[in-house]
């Protein structure tokens, strides 16, 4: 690469010509303000809260647009760049709906610290204030415009990286908002409820429907059983809330805190991921040899699935039938376990702690239930859970590490790495490799599926046969995938599909991560090397070789397919409308 | 919600001569807009039927085209009315009441400006200066021009429209 020499207040550099202002300052430990920029997503240079003076330029500059050139002299932290910073942020407070006490995102709104860390002290500008109604429709995500700042992060990330593209810019000047077509909800348009608009907005203006009172109703009711299972990435991300670092695992002080908030059972959703192995195996296994449709599709991440059903509908039945594993696990709880702790299933209550927001549309689909009785009954985010930990008076940091409780007490590395994206591949390639070829796997590790690339792809040699796999994250790649295939210019047998670019520990749940903090480091592959660190350690590292799943065929579904799993764990799919 | 004025009943002509120009346009740069113009002279405005069948065909999201569409003022989503009423909001119509003459007219149709009446007989306009400022405050009806107006004409003005 390249290199240029430039000066930043006073301090001399040499970085990459393609660098803009901004990264060279970054990685000269010189912090400048920003509020649109988004590293990978959104680089519009529309806020102007970057602006710095440059030596022989005309007027301030936007150091997240702006390149470095040869010799050049930028200065960052003038009076004339302070006092422009400070107008523009007042003018932007001056339209906001500034209840921050109340704000979902209070302490955590890089707005408020932008105010903080400009000493804003006072609103000057006391004008016309916009006033919008809150967007509740979709059980998923909430939309509140009074939070608004206009940065267009949501839209980026909804229309350039996930393809879904339902919010837009709309009409102009001071009327200006960030809305769906002819102002519909987010909850009437093909929104696949990911998240990923939540994780971008740097304020309020976008949150997850909150389930914690239905939580909390359900602990303090003594009519209820309430059961809890925690996804994968959960643990990879919710000590972040605690001030942990990023990628640090806190499975046993999740498992704990969860006790002391009193669930009657704290269980872990990979055991049904490793259910979901031995159903979405033995599915992939029968296609292969039978002639089925091919690829075969996983089916866990439910942003993936309203996605094929709105744009895809030719291939729904590629889709695995299975269940996603919370879903399976909530079908279980409420069978086999209740059966076997002699409760009546119609007083339990299974909430699951998800990093993902399209799980609460997904639980409320109406074919996820057997016998009228819901598989899940809530469904609540990591954030949400670190809320409800932090409003039990619970220290996290000082919790012992416990386990899940019995007869779920194990669940195989497999399951683990479900929250990363080649997760569900590598689980799934562990067990249908074994069987297929009968014996047992000398490395368990399938370096070609691990990694944050957006498009990964495999050729395994299984008892004689070439299976071709891909694993693709964040639906823009999943677009491309599918439209490659559905024009014959790529084929496979198996693909796995996560809505979320880098999978389910960067979700649309997972603990926000501020935009400053995103330049510096990987959260995607710092949250999966949690989790890949977890699998390395147990025992136990295959689906099949779970005691407790074991039992549970032997005890109760007889084996994978059967007529009892159909029943229990697994859907079909309903094509949606376009727009 | 977007009010729904008036239902949108677009015939097999018009979605052929549409169908058409985006079959022209598709896969240019900038196709978006020049088809919306199009698909505004052929329907006279541009309801989401319209603006779907254009998403569809140039493969642009809807939220796109409907961001461009309420973007520019030359775009309508509203159909025009039988009768388009405009009101002169130039400055001198203005400093002589045609705000309230404005509030007026949408007080007796119940609709806001760029909107249509459900029966399809009235649209509303904000206008600029249409040049007859001798006459502020202005009124345009189709090609009628009513001046020097107080806001008790207006009902009756409207009222000989609605027979």
């Amino acid at each position: 690469m390249e290199m240029v020499n430039i000066k930043i207040n006073g301090q001399s550099l040499s970085v990459p010509s393609n660098y803009t202002v901004l990264e060279a300052a970054r990685s000269a430990n010189i912090e400048i303000p920003t509020l649109c920029y988004l590293k990978d997503i959104s680089k519009t240079g529309s806020c102007r809260m970057c602006i710095v003076e440059v030596v022989g330029a005309r007027n301030l500059q936007a150091a997240c647009v702006y390149p470095v050139s040869e010799g050049m002299e930028v200065l960052t932290n003038t009076k004339k760049v302070r006092d422009a910073r400070r107008i523009n942020l007042e003018l932007l407070l001056s339209n906001h709906d500034r209840k921050c006490l109340t704000c979902d995102r209070n302490q955590k709104c890089e707005l408020q610290k932008l105010a903080d860390d400009l000493g804003v002290n006072t609103i000057t500008y006391e004008g016309e204030r916009n006033v919008y109604d809150v967007d509740e429709v979709s059980p998923s995500i909430v939309r509140d415009n009074n939070k608004c700042v206009l940065c267009r992060r949501c839209v980026s990330a909804c229309k350039t990286i996930q393809t879904v593209s339902v919010i837009d810019a709309t009409e102009r000047g001071f009327k200006t908002t960030i809305a769906s077509p002819f102002n519909k909800s987010l909850g009437e348009v093909p929104c696949v409820n990911c998240g990923q608009c939540i994780v971008a907005c740097p304020t309020g203006a976008l949150r997850e429907k909150d389930n914690t009172d239905e939580v909390w109703a359900a602990l303090n009711d003594p009519e209820k059983y309430v059961v809890v299972q925690t996804a994968p990435a959960v643990r990879a991300g919710l000590g972040e809330e605690f001030g942990m670092p990023i990628g640090t695992a806190v499975t046993g002080k999740m498992a704990a805190a969860l006790r002391r908030m009193g669930f009657d059972g704290v269980f872990d959703t990979d055991t049904g991921a490793d259910l979901t192995i031995m159903e979405e195996g033995t599915e992939f296994i029968n296609r292969l040899k039978n002639g089925g449709k091919l690829p075969l599709i996983t089916s866990c991440s439910p942003g993936w699935i309203k996605f094929c059903e709105h744009n895809f509908p030719d291939f729904l039945d590629n889709l695995s039938s299975c269940k996603s594993p919370h879903q399976m696990f909530g079908a279980i709880l409420k069978t086999y376990y209740a059966d076997k702790m002699g409760i009546d299933p119609k007083s339990m209550f299974v909430v699951s702690v998800m990093p993902c927001v399209a799980k609460k549309f997904e639980s409320s689909r109406p074919e996820m239930e057997v016998d009228s009785l819901r598989d899940v009954d809530a469904v609540i985010s990591t954030r949400e859970l670190a809320k409800m930990i932090k409003e039990s008076g619970i220290l996290f940091n000082k919790l012992p590490d416990e386990k899940f409780d019995r007869p779920f007490e194990e669940a195989s590395g497999a399951g683990v790495i479900f929250g990363a994206t080649g997760g569900v591949m590598e689980a799934a390639l562990r067990t249908v490799v074994e069987v297929m070829e009968g014996k047992s796997l000398d490395r368990l590790d399938f370096d070609a599926v691990r990694g944050t690339d957006g498009i990964k792809e495999a050729t395994l040699n299984v008892a004689g046969t070439d299976v071709k796999v891909a694993v693709v994250s964040g639906l823009g790649n999943a677009r491309k995938l599918l439209n490659d295939i559905r024009e014959g210019k790529a084929d496979y047998h198996f693909v796995e599909v996560m809505a979320c670019p880098g999978g389910c520990v960067t979700g649309g749940g997972q603990p926000i991560v501020d935009s400053q903090t995103r330049m510096d480091v990987d959260v995607k592959a710092l949250r999966a090397a949690a989790l890949y660190n977890e699998d390395k350690n147990l025992p136990i590292r295959k689906s099949h070789e779970n005691p407790d799943i074991k039992l549970l065929y032997s005890e109760f579904l007889q084996e994978p397919g059967s007529h009892k799993a159909h029943e229990l764990l697994h859907t079909h799919y309903t094509k949606r409308p376009k727009f | 919600m977007e009010k729904n004025t008036i239902p949108f009943n677009g015939t097999k002509e018009q979605e052929e001569k549409l169908k058409s120009v985006i079959a022209e346009h598709k896969g240019q740069e900038g196709a978006v807009i020049p088809v919306l113009h199009k698909a505004q002279e052929i329907y006279g405005y541009l309801p989401i039927e319209v603006q779907e069948m254009i998403s569809e065909g140039l493969d642009v999201p809807l939220a796109e085209i409907y961001g461009i569409v309420t973007f520019y003022t030359q775009f309508s989503i509203n159909p025009k009315g039988k009768y388009q009423i405009g009101i002169c909001l130039g400055t001198a119509c203005y400093v002589k009441g045609s705000g309230d003459i404005l509030e007026k007219v949408k007080e007796i149709l119940g609709i806001d400006v760029g909107e249509c009446t459900p029966d399809g007989l009235f649209s509303i306009d904000a206008t600029r200066c249409i040049g007859a400022c001798g006459l502020a405050p202005v009124m345009t009806i189709n090609d009628d021009v009513y001046g020097r107006l107080v806001v008790d004409d207006v009902a009756d003005i409207i009222k000989k429209y609605q027979q």
